[in-house]
């Protein structure tokens, strides 16, 4: 539906377009738009403060919503990390903690990060607040589902956070939950600690499958005229696939989830062999530790691509509106995410080559999770060649963009290592998978995310964030998070293990002592350096230079709302028409160096624009 | 500027710190060494590529800085270039992807003549059973697992009667010999791990996995338990020391079997009893 029209330059005007375009010199022939098969939606329009602030069904106010929740969990998983960088730097000074709180703190802490911080930021934060903005929609297609969908995730959040207060604690099983231990005594938590984590596991993905109704919906019907999926930004493709993904691997967790939940409660033996305790055969057999890990690798691998693709698609409109050029190879960008997307439902194996599972699957994941690099390779150099040649403004947003390719690219790298099965052998379950995923699931979306905060500020609450702090923020952190986790791989070659409560005492890992000062110490001051933004936010609400409108002079819908911030119905009386991509930048014999989406091609008719 | 110089001095530091790191990979003590070796093939490309890219990107930043009386090029599209780049990419991906399989197809198949060596993990600890003089092991059953059967082993399996048990989280090797490890364990997951060894495998209650390697160092090294398994498990330790053929032959010598094993629980019985009756 997207092309047809495209390269039919036959289309006469109908009466009714000349009317309805966005200017009065409107001409016909190559300004011509079809016009919308669907008339406009009809908005709930909020009656009280309750309606406005709370219970709202505007996309904007649930995005933020979902952003300062997924913040709130961020900060509880910050601290966790500082406690357990604590205890593996300093262990005399953390007298007060035990085994059981150390892998309470472990577990929590990687959950909370990427499930209740990390996916949820980027699709129910960014997504909501961007997808109807960028395709030119006034709101998400179903908002009242979507107001339900954040209090769903505002509910698992708090079971999540119940679960700290609980006799026996929150569980301590790991983020991926393996069974037997998960449920069993041994591992902290295994009574309510566990149940109370399946809950709201299940209630995340009952609340997210809401989300990811509307996000997909809005996309694939809710696009203005003329938006064709060709037009749409990165940020839009990259969150679409993610929200595909998502809703072809959550139910995989929602399944592990519930048969774990028979096992813990009903002695069911979905996942528990014949176990032997303290001498006594327990209540179980027949049951596959094997399966449960099949099933959570089915949803965590793709679960990787759920946070990296919005963050691929979001840096992309980052670099390209900041070095003033068009996103190289457009197509080509839209064709690896899709591609990445469906190829992750082909490498969950690989989490799992020294899992016991048959070593024959070794060669096929191996090989899946290699051909991944290439689309992934792609991404990269079109990145780093749209900056070629480009006329690079170096400002905050910029930093953060290039302090993702580093780390990016960095943990990308160790992927390869870790993905080509003989290599994975010695490193697997070593610091050296940490410094991994760190660097490229951690660090490098979290450039992405802060990149967009600055970014997208202005538009939020219409005021500019400070430079200088943000500068001070992005060098601190950037340096900080790269000397945590490119020195932390040289542990992983030692051979030192994860998950180990105190450092060995064997010679060859003593030498780790001094290096496990300094990375405590670097993440002491990574995280305290994450205060800054907030300070700097809360600054620029009280204080700050108030925003002009499209202060980056960005081609994306989102940018040409009515107001600043935009208001419920985003776009005023009219909803905008749409006559290019959003990459045109620096176009020859263009007065400005940009072009808006909403520019009819009349209007620009002596340049030398591409037709898209 | 500052930018570019902050980031280039970045890269430079993560090159030094690649070549003067005292952390790095403990002496080999196995026949793994094409593992390391594709570890060092696959620094050299995936970490040219890292810096090429860093470089390249740091030459942008220099050379591309915002200035008004500038425009960026114009071209969304370039075929050719991108074609190029991908068949690069695809190349140096097989390139690395081809000595992992290989190594891989040596990891899963193992040597006729390997020792097979059985190693039960549990909460939190170690135990080794060897084949006796018949080669051959005794099948196990998790029920069987008592004092005087710490394997479980069938008593009917005549198999079992010579197997021998190592009552002690040190298991002594053969240098030189390929060993094949049986993986068991009788509660939750655990996975038997010599660093210098390169090699490791999950342990499954409900399965027997399994790997292999030739040790070729005499000594002494420690075993890890690296699959988190519960509050214990940076303490789950053990031990194998690694011996020339006399030396391990007087050491399998002094092992007792499961036969002797029973025995003498029977006869620790049976004095039991007597004392008992007294």
């Amino acid at each position: 539906m997207s092309d047809e029209y495209d390269n039919n330059k036959s289309y006469q005007a109908q009466s009714s377009e000349v009317m309805d375009g966005s200017t009065g010199s409107v001409n016909p022939d190559i300004d011509y738009v079809r016009p919308s098969e669907v008339g406009e939606q009809e908005l709930y329009h909020p009656h009280s403060f309750i309606e406005k602030w709370v219970f709202c069904q505007d996309a904007k106010v649930i995005g933020v919503q979902y952003f300062l929740t997924a913040v709130f969990t961020g900060v509880v998983g910050l601290i966790l990390s500082w406690l357990m960088r604590l205890q593996l730097g300093f262990p005399e000074l953390a007298g007060f903690m035990t085994a059981e709180h150390y892998y309470q703190f472990v577990t929590m802490h990687g959950m909370i990060m990427v499930v209740y911080f990390l996916t949820a930021l980027f699709l129910g934060g960014f997504g909501n607040y961007l997808i109807p903005l960028m395709v030119g929609a006034r709101d998400m297609v179903f908002p009242y589902v979507n107001m339900l969908s954040f209090w769903m995730f505002f509910v698992a959040v708090a079971v999540l956070m119940a679960s700290f207060f609980v006799p026996g604690g929150p569980t301590g099983a790991g983020w991926t939950l393996y069974p037997p231990q998960t449920i069993l005594e041994g591992t902290p938590g295994a009574g309510m600690g566990i149940l109370l984590m399946l809950i709201s596991l299940s209630l995340f993905v009952i609340g997210f499958t809401m989300g990811g109704l509307n996000y997909m919906i809005t996309i694939l019907q809710a696009r203005t005229r003329g938006m064709t999926l060709m037009r749409m930004p990165l940020t839009v493709w990259g969150i679409f696939t993610a929200t595909v993904l998502a809703m072809l691997a959550f139910p995989a967790l929602l399944v592990s989830a519930i048969m774990m939940t028979l096992d813990k409660v009903l002695q069911t033996s979905f996942f528990m062999p014949t176990i032997l305790k303290a001498g006594e055969v327990l209540e179980y057999g027949g049951g596959s530790p094997i399966l449960f890990q099949h099933l959570f690798w089915f949803f965590g691998h793709p679960e990787v691509y759920i946070v990296a693709l919005p963050a691929f698609g979001i840096v992309s409109d980052l670099i390209s509106v900041h070095a003033r050029k068009n996103i190289f190879g457009y197509r080509m960008m839209v064709w690896a995410i899709v591609g990445i997307g469906a190829l992750s439902f082909f490498v969950w194996a690989h989490h799992m080559y020294v899992s016991g599972m048959n070593p024959w699957f070794g060669f096929f994941f191996a090989t899946t999770t290699l051909i991944i690099a290439v689309p992934t390779a792609m991404k990269v150099y079109n990145w780093i060649l749209t900056l070629w040649r480009g006329n690079i403004r170096i400002n905050v947003v910029m930093l953060w963009c290039l302090g993702f390719i580093v780390t990016f690219v960095n943990g990308g790298i160790t992927g390869i290592f870790l993905g080509n099965v003989s290599v994975d052998v010695p490193l697997s379950d070593t610091y050296f998978v940490i410094a991994h995923f760190h660097m490229v699931m951690g660090i490098a979306p979290l450039m992405v995310i802060m990149g967009a905060v600055y970014h997208w500020f202005p538009l939020v609450a219409g005021k500019m964030l400070d430079e200088g702090l943000g500068k001070w923020h992005f060098w601190i952190t950037f340096l900080g998070a790269y000397s945590i986790y490119f020195p932390m791989h040289y542990l992983g070659f030692i051979g030192v293990p994860r998950r180990y409560f105190e450092m060995y005492d064997s010679p060859y890992m003593t030498s780790a002592v001094g290096m496990n000062e300094f990375i405590s110490i670097a993440a002491f001051i990574v995280g305290a350096a994450q205060f800054i933004l907030i300070f700097n936010i809360i600054k620029t609400l009280k204080t700050g230079k108030k925003a002009e409108q499209n202060p980056w002079k960005a081609n994306s819908l989102e940018w040409y709302t009515s107001s600043v911030p935009p208001e419920h119905g985003n776009f005023g009386d009219r909803l905008p028409v749409v006559h290019r991509w959003p990459y045109d930048f620096s176009v020859p014999g263009a007065k400005e160096d940009y072009i808006p989406q909403t520019t009819a091609p009349s209007e620009v008719i002596h340049t030398e624009v591409e037709k898209t | 500027m500052h930018a570019g110089i902050i980031f280039l001095l970045v890269i430079v530091g993560s090159i030094l710190f690649h070549i003067f790191t005292p952390w790095y990979w403990t002496d080999i003590a196995s026949n793994w060494k094409g593992m390391d070796d594709t570890i060092t093939l696959t620094f050299w490309v995936g970490g040219g590529v890292f810096v090429a890219v860093c470089l390249f990107m740091i030459y942008c930043v220099f050379r591309y800085q915002h200035k008004e009386d500038r425009r960026a090029e114009y071209k969304p599209e370039d075929k050719k270039l991108e074609k190029i780049l991908t068949w690069a990419t695809t190349f140096g991906v097989a390139a690395l992807l081809a000595p992992g399989l290989i190594i891989w197809n040596q990891y899963v198949n193992v040597p006729k003549n390997a020792i097979e060596v059985d190693v039960m993990a549990w909460q939190w600890g170690w135990q080794y059973r060897l084949p006796g003089k018949d080669g051959k092991l005794g099948t196990t059953q998790v029920r069987n697992i008592a004092d005087n059967n710490p394997f479980g082993i069938n008593p009917d399996d005549p198999f079992g009667k010579d197997d021998i048990m190592v009552e002690s989280d040190v298991i002594n090797l053969e240098n030189n010999r390929p060993v094949k490890i049986l993986l068991r364990s009788v509660d939750v997951l655990h996975n038997w791990y010599v660093p210098q060894f390169r090699a490791k495998m999950d342990a499954v209650p409900g399965t027997v996995t399994f790997y292999w390697f030739e040790p070729n160092k005499v000594g002494e090294y420690e075993v890890l338990c690296a699959e988190y398994c519960g509050v214990g498990h940076y303490a789950m330790r053990g031990g194998v020391e690694v011996q020339d053929k006399a030396d391990y032959e007087a050491w399998l010598g002094e092992q007792e079997t499961f036969e002797q094993l029973s025995a003498r629980y029977e006869k620790l019985n049976v004095d039991g009893n007597k004392l008992a009756k007294k």
